[in-house]
């Protein structure tokens, strides 16, 4: 099989440089995966958890939106944010988590809806990443 | 002549603890710079990656609509001044606010500053220049969140016809040793070229305008975070530089000082001795006639 180059990167650093076998990433039309070969490809993604299979083994880090592209030996994710699950502050995402969600759930008149969403996402993708239920 | 012993000896003390001063000052510059220097690379991989992707997409017939992309007619320029806020780096801030005030010169259209940086501040405050705002303390390691602000700010007024181009000053970062002094146009953006030629075509997921207009606004966020860590690593190395020269010349006056120390002191000893002998001569001449 011909190989897959998987590059993480935020404007503070590089998070992960990797040759991969397959990767899934949540696009924000939909999550999609992507094998060596894709056709070239440019999709912007949600906050979310990205999957990857390094010899056989499904890895994930969280993402907290950016931009995806692939092509057909490489795949580069610009992430506005990115942790590996090594990285994750397990209590502060589920303090996270329920911030968003009693915000949510308040309406207060003056919550801004799509930012409490967003960090509701933001703190989901990362509990996930972790390996922890919410 | 004691006194000009003491006088010299106390000239010595002081420049020894100069000296003792700028050389700690290079050391933390040296540090600071060498963290700095990392910042500036480790944030290079995202913004080529992110210059490569908005060349491609700003090919697409759409993109000329694009607000952010489409030049207009100028009626007002905005600067962005980016300074360090303290002194003590040799020309450093003194360079970018000459430029900053060369720039603002040459413009027969109105014109507004936004100054980063409190070197930058303090000086244009007290000018006849119109400021469009201030951020007088720049972290000593500018966050990615920093540069968002300042960004998303920029490119409101850029869209609410406040401005209609908004223009950088800052200092590129080249190596520990070199600085370069760079005038550049943030908005409207300027697509990056190509390198390659578009190769195949692309899937884009949504459709490419869309892609752009959220993918541009990222584009402008690190094109300021990228600016305010040069500027950073830029200031450490100047200071760096300027310390370094500064240790150098207090040994230079150190020595001549001690050359001029040593003679005064010999002078005085020699002094000292002729006294003492006349002294005697004049005792010896003195006992032999009473003999």
């Amino acid at each position: 099989m011909s190989p897959l180059l998987l590059e993480v990167v935020t404007p503070e650093r590089m998070i992960l440089r990797e040759e991969v076998e397959s990767v899934i990433a949540p696009g924000s039309e939909g999550h999609l995966g992507v094998l060596p070969r894709h056709s070239p490809l440019l999709t912007t993604l949600k906050p979310g958890v990205v999957r990857y299979r390094k010899g056989g083994r499904w890895e994930r880090l969280a993402v907290s939106g950016g931009f995806m592209e692939a092509g057909p030996g490489r795949v580069v994710i610009l992430a506005d944010a990115a942790e590996l699950p090594s990285e994750i502050d397990v209590e502060r995402a589920r303090r996270a988590m329920e911030r968003a969600k009693k915000r949510l759930w308040e309406r207060s008149p003056d919550l801004d809806v799509a930012r409490a969403e967003a960090a509701l996402m933001r703190s989901l993708a990362r509990l996930k990443a972790a390996g922890v239920e919410p | 002549m004691s006194s000009n012993i003491r006088d010299i000896k106390r000239r010595l003390r002081a420049i020894d603890n100069i000296q003792h001063v700028t050389r700690a000052m290079k050391m933390v510059a040296a540090a600071r710079l060498r963290r700095a220097q990392n910042r500036v690379w480790a944030a290079r991989p995202y913004a080529h990656k992110i210059a490569e992707v908005v060349g491609r997409l700003a090919q697409s017939p759409q993109a000329k609509a694009i607000p952010l992309l489409a030049p207009r007619e100028i009626n007002k320029t905005g600067y962005v001044l980016i300074t360090g806020d303290r002194g003590l780096a040799g020309a450093y801030n003194a360079n970018l606010i000459g430029m900053a005030e060369e720039c603002l010169e040459q413009e027969d259209h109105p014109t507004a500053l936004l100054a980063v940086g409190g070197k930058g501040t303090r000086y244009f405050l007290k000018r006849p220049v119109e400021m469009m705002g201030y951020y007088e303390v720049v972290d000593d390691e500018p966050r990615f969140s920093q540069a968002r602000e300042l960004a998303r700010r920029l490119m409101d007024l850029y869209l609410e016809g406040e401005l209609d181009e908004v223009k950088l000053i800052y200092a590129h970062f080249h190596s520990a040793l070199r600085y370069e002094i760079k005038v550049e146009r943030f908005l409207p953006v300027a697509a990056p070229a190509l390198k390659a030629a578009a190769e195949a075509d692309y899937i884009y997921e949504p459709h490419p305008r869309r892609l752009l207009e959220a993918i541009l606004p990222r584009y402008c966020e690190i094109k300021i975070y990228q600016a305010l860590l040069e500027a950073k690593a830029s200031e450490h190395s100047a200071r760096m530089v300027a310390m370094e020269s500064a240790t150098t010349n207090a040994g230079e006056v150190m020595e001549q000082l001690t050359l001029s120390f040593n003679k005064a002191r010999q002078a005085a000893i020699t002094k000292e001795i002729v006294e003492i002998t006349a002294g005697a001569e004049a005792l010896k001449g003195h006992g032999s006639r009473r003999d």
